[in-house]
């Protein structure tokens, strides 16, 4: 076994005095796919949240490739490889596709302002470079013929998969995805598990993702993390979790 | 039929990104500047000059520079007349107050002041949107007039705050004749659209379209929104300021602070509103629309209405039919006289087919 990418420990956050994580503590593993788990309003986007520093916990530390962070700002977060997809789509709807999967490599742009606006310098050559990049993260996810159109006038299920696009394009080491095939037919369920799939096998990153669909997630994910109420209630393999005694109770009840 | 992009194949990305990708754009585009350069010179006299062609290329440069702003990154400003005033009083100062500077540096100049006091003015944006920044950079409109109206040294210490165009010398050659100041602005404007045509296409134009749609998602993959919004407000300016400093040396001769008032800015919203927001052509549209309209509109009523109505009524009618039309056209088309170009382009690929 590898050595955790991210390890979590004793994460607390409350939203003016309202617990929505108590003391959590788990670690992912380099290039392993983690699911989170829980009912609604367990606190997985929180935590998710949490990781890529658009929250900032009240106690906790997250050590991320070997480095203990405190407190992280999105940007920061983004810098340092964490790439992720929101819940309900945070796409740039007034952009074409290619435009949206660009700005996902915004960071790997050389030339500075000027450079772009003149063009002159490094940005012409640059933005071949992006281009080709952006352009074979395009033909992974198979999203082609819709280069060009404007990413506000395609379907629910396409822009899913732009927003995946974009953060693939930030060639990320971990990746949060927020709900990946929330709203969507079993088939399009299918076509995004293999694409989650191909992303850990080709670019071997490591995945964070939350899902409802468990019949998904026991099939695509190595680790599974369950919360309910804040609080962490399972944390295992697949068959392990299946077998814990909490999470059957937190999701199927138990006679009292 | 007419416009298609069959048989035009692309086969490396440089080549995608050209400014204008098929030949119909490209032919189009420089048989317009032979035009433009070539033969309008020729067949066209002074009073189209200076009343009808150099206004709008002056308005649609303006209309650019606010364009970049709010129709590109979403930030919303009342304040365009200030930095046009800046622009022009600061290319005004540079030029008289720099001995031997070449002309057309104290334009850059002037665009660079606007373009620093647009920052200033743009510092805002950074914690408030919308229309609570489009009331913080009415600050910006009403303190520049008064700092250019009550401080003497900006208009060389002239009595009325009245700043008067140098002679136009470029290079030797005097630009001063109304054929020539036409020519002047038609070259800095064209320059200038290009470039913008350019900057919306690249990196910082795909920053500013992010944080125009979604800014907390634009902070999340990286993009530094502090950065982005103060260089909108920057290269906007720089715009609009070179547009002042062209109103006040190639349109008008003499300008005072007053001629940069909230009405200047309110006009410059129109033209981006009625051209069309996110759009470069849409500005040149917007601005044919202002400066053309009513002239037409006078034209047609001193001939059709004379002496029927009295020529007070007559102005009032005129503006009446202006806002009417105006009304008319975003009720028709609220994305603009760009929008309707784009379908008729959309339409005339497959012409004649419907679908």
């Amino acid at each position: 076994m590898s050595s955790p990418l991210l390890e979590l420990s004793h994460i607390s956050l409350s939203f003016k005095g309202v617990k929505a994580i108590t003391d959590i503590s788990f670690a992912v593993n380099e290039g392993e796919i983690c699911a989170l788990i829980g009912p609604n309003g367990a606190g997985k986007s929180s935590l998710l949240n949490v990781i890529n520093g658009v929250y900032q916990p009240d106690i906790g530390d997250i050590i991320y490739a070997g480095t203990r962070l405190r407190r992280m700002q999105p940007h920061a977060a983004a810098r340092r490889g964490i790439a992720r997809t929101f819940q309900n789509i945070a796409l740039f709807k007034g952009m074409s596709v290619l435009d949206n999967v660009l700005t996902g490599r915004n960071l790997k742009v050389r030339g500075s302002w000027l450079e772009q606006a003149l063009h002159i310098g490094r940005a012409p050559g640059d933005e071949v470079i992006q281009r080709k990049r952006a352009e074979e993260i395009i033909d992974f996810l198979r999203i082609q013929p819709w280069r060009n159109s404007i990413v506000g006038t395609l379907p629910y299920g396409l822009q899913k998969r732009v927003e995946l696009a974009r953060a693939l394009a930030a060639e990320p080491r971990l990746l949060l995805l927020d709900e990946p095939m929330a709203g969507m037919n079993h088939e399009e369920k299918a076509d995004m598990s293999r694409f989650i799939l191909d992303t850990q096998r080709e670019f071997g990153t490591t995945i964070v993702l939350i899902e409802h669909d468990i019949g998904v997630v026991m099939n695509l994910s190595d680790h599974v993390v369950v919360l309910d109420y804040g609080k962490k209630i399972g944390d295992g393999t697949p068959q392990e979790v299946r077998e814990n005694p909490d999470v059957i109770a937190a999701y199927l009840g138990t006679s009292h | 039929m007419l416009y298609r992009e069959s048989g035009q194949f692309i086969s490396d990305y440089r080549a995608d990104r050209r400014l204008f990708r098929l030949w119909q754009e490209r032919a189009g585009f420089y048989l317009l500047l032979v035009f433009a350069f070539a033969v309008v010179p020729f067949i066209a006299n002074d009073y189209w000059f200076s009343a009808i062609l150099v206004p709008f290329l002056v308005l649609s440069l303006a209309g650019l520079g606010l364009n970049l702003l709010t129709g590109y990154a979403g930030q919303l400003s009342l304040g365009s007349a200030a930095f046009m005033a800046v622009g022009a009083f600061a290319a005004y100062n540079f030029h008289l107050r720099i001995e031997g500077l070449p002309f057309l540096l104290s334009f850059i100049l002037g665009g660079v002041a606007a373009a620093g006091v647009g920052i200033l003015f743009g510092l805002p944006s950074l914690r408030i949107k919308g229309f609570y920044l489009l009331v913080s950079t009415l600050a910006a409109q009403f303190f520049v007039q008064w700092v250019l109206t009550s401080v003497g040294w900006f208009s060389n210490n002239n009595a009325s705050g009245v700043i008067t165009a140098p002679p136009l010398l470029i290079w030797g050659r005097d630009f001063s004749s109304p054929a020539g100041r036409y020519l002047l602005t038609l070259a800095v404007v064209v320059a200038l659209a290009l470039l913008a045509r350019n900057i919306v296409r690249s990196e910082l134009g795909r920053h500013w379209m992010a944080v125009r749609d979604m800014d907390t998602a634009a902070a999340v993959i990286g993009i530094p929104i502090l950065k982005t919004k103060l260089l909108a407000f920057a290269i906007s300016s720089f715009f609009l300021g070179v547009a002042g400093a062209l109103w006040a040396f190639t349109y008008l001769g003499t300008v005072e602070p007053h001629g940069f008032d909230l009405t200047r800015s309110f006009q410059i919203l129109f033209i981006i509103i009625i051209g069309g927001m996110g759009s470069i052509l849409g500005n040149f549209l917007g601005a044919a629309f202002i400066v053309l309209l009513p002239i037409l509109l006078s034209n047609l009523s001193g001939t059709v209405l004379a002496g029927l109505i009295d020529p007070g009524q007559l102005e009032n009618l005129q503006k009446i039919i202006f806002g009417g039309l105006i009304v008319f056209f975003l009720i028709k088309e609220p994305f603009g006289l760009a929008r309707l170009w784009q379908n008729f382009r959309e339409r005339s690929r497959i012409w004649p087919l419907r679908y």
